[in-house]
């Protein structure tokens, strides 16, 4: 007792110091401009790259060289014809796929029936690569647009439904309970329960299906195609125009960004509660 | 209009859970169900309240239900199970979409449920930004807007601190003072059972048995007057030796599961 009063008396005289902050776990912020200002030092570090000479302009030209291929192409009208091609298949491709995607993913997340019919056949298919169905689509659906369209159909078709039954599956039991306590029609809880507990999973499924659909038109392109992205980028390879195929490229990012943008926006919209 | 668990036996596969519990709570009786962790009270309410199939046995309704009621049974959850994309009043609002009443007639209801659970400033407010206490309130007010003939409350204060749990349970207590609605009460917690119920449904160790059903001696206005907390203490007490010997069973058991 005496020694430990002693040791706290001799602890009070010591000098104090302060105890180290250890950290407040892994929380790395993002920095609201760091991304564009590591964009934009990538691009100028090529541009004197490509400016001195310190890399030969047939295998990667320089921005200002993809930027004028841009430019030229904006000019000319081409870029139009090819985007507006490509565009109208990934549309109409990913509005079939998406609008089909929904109700099976629905039906599989609210039917034992489809649940255990549909599961089987979504596994089996969906690991094949779309685009290795295009000959079939052609033979079946010809040489035009329908056989393009039907491959990035499908390719978003299966990508939707599976994130759709799964967001289905992640609504929580609980308020579909506290909804039938309450005697609420089957309809109403799929509507103001089942649906907007599902949307973030179904969001989340927009933004890889659109991928999907933006992987498979130029994939499509390229395998038979006049005019589109993919044909221009495959076109443009094939001439050693690398300032074509790289502004073929950028296009395609641009439109990859602006998607992810429009989903964003949209995500901000409806699930702003969360 | 009056509950009645007629004999009620549930199993999940094997295992048993609840064996032969019958008890009747009367219109506007506070009837408490009490017991150790894991002896069946929350699946006896699912059961009395129609959310999940017993084995055996039944939930029986014997009268009317009041002409005004919408939902005479009507639960209040542990987790509130509020909308988390609704505001306040959308949620108390969410149960009287389907009905028939007008657009004017669910407001004046919602109305009336949120003053009654001075919810009225918090109307736009969504629940991620509320208190643990305050989206209980909001289940509350959810439940008070269809007018029930019975509450359903699984331990509705269990996921509450302790100062929140004693305005809650003053919450609850003033809402079932005069009578007009009746009660289930499932809790762990004695002194809530005590101070809300009029009888407590005490049940043992898995598979849940009625053990005891204890009257508390007196009436709800009298419990809140502090000469009251001695008897109501003594009363804990004796359901507590009632159960005390099952409960720590029970702990093992569910430690070593």
């Amino acid at each position: 007792m005496l020694d430990r009063a002693a040791t706290e008396t001799a602890a009070k005289t010591e000098a104090t110091r302060r105890v180290r902050f250890r950290g407040a776990g892994f929380v790395p912020a993002s920095s609201r401009f760091g991304g564009w200002i590591a964009l934009a030092l990538v691009i100028a570090l090529w541009q004197v790259a490509g400016s001195t000479g310190l890399v030969n302009p047939l295998f990667l030209p320089a921005p200002s060289a993809i930027a004028r291929a841009i430019y030229q192409l904006a000019v000319s009208g081409a870029l139009w014809q090819h985007l507006s091609a490509s565009l109208l298949r990934i549309g109409v491709g990913w509005m079939l796929g998406t609008a089909a995607g929904v109700a099976v993913g629905f039906a599989i997340g609210l039917s034992r029936l489809a649940r255990s019919v549909g599961i089987t056949f979504i596994s089996a298919l969906f690991p094949i690569p779309k685009i290795a169905l295009l000959p079939l689509l052609i033979l079946w659906l010809g040489i035009g647009e329908e056989p393009k369209i039907a491959t990035i159909a499908l390719g978003v078709f299966f990508s939707t439904a599976i994130s759709v039954y799964s967001g289905v599956d992640a609504v929580p039991r609980n308020l579909i309970r506290m909804a039938q306590s309450f005697n609420v029609p089957f309809a109403t809880i799929v509507r103001k329960v089942i649906w907007p507990g599902a949307l973030p999973a179904i969001l989340a499924g927009f933004r890889i299906t659109a991928s999907v659909a933006l992987l498979l038109v130029v994939s499509a392109e390229m395998i038979g195609a006049q005019y589109g992205i993919g044909a221009f980028v495959l076109q443009a390879g094939n001439l050693m125009q690398t300032d074509q195929l790289l502004a073929g490229v950028v296009i395609l990012s641009v439109f990859g960004l602006a998607v992810g943008k429009v989903i964003g926006w949209l995500e901000m919209r409806l699930l702003h509660w969360r | 209009m009056d509950l009645i668990a007629s004999h009620i036996t549930h199993r999940f596969g094997d295992l048993a859970v609840l064996d032969d519990v019958s008890f009747t709570v009367s219109a506007g009786e506070v009837v408490a169900i009490a017991g150790p962790s894991g002896c069946g009270k929350s699946t006896l309410l699912s059961i009395l309240g129609g959310l999940l199939q017993p084995t055996s046995g039944a939930p029986e309704l014997r009268g009317s239900p009041p002409a005004d009621s919408l939902n005479p049974l009507t639960f209040v959850f542990q987790d509130f199970a509020l909308l988390p994309w609704a505001t306040v009043e959308e949620n108390v609002e969410f149960p009287l979409l389907h009905t028939q009443l007008s657009a004017a007639q669910r407001r004046a209801l919602v109305e009336d449920a949120l003053r009654r659970t001075t919810l009225t400033d918090f109307r736009k407010t969504y629940p991620k930004q509320l208190s643990g206490g305050m989206r209980q309130r909001v289940g509350i007010s959810r439940a008070l807007a269809v007018k029930p003939a019975i509450l359903l409350m699984d331990e509705p204060l269990s996921a509450l601190d302790s100062q929140t749990r004693e305005l809650l349970m003053e919450d609850f207590v003033r809402l079932l003072a005069d009578g007009g609605m009746g009660a289930v009460y499932v809790t762990h917690n004695l002194e809530e059972a005590a101070r809300l119920a009029d009888r407590i449904v005490v049940l043992s160790r898995r598979p849940g048995r009625i053990r005891e059903v204890v009257t508390v001696p007196m009436t709800r206005a009298e419990r809140g007057e502090t000469a009251a907390r001695e008897k109501l203490l003594a009363l804990q007490n004796q359901i507590w030796s009632l159960i005390r010997n099952e409960a720590i069973d029970a702990e093992r058991e569910v430690q070593h599961a």
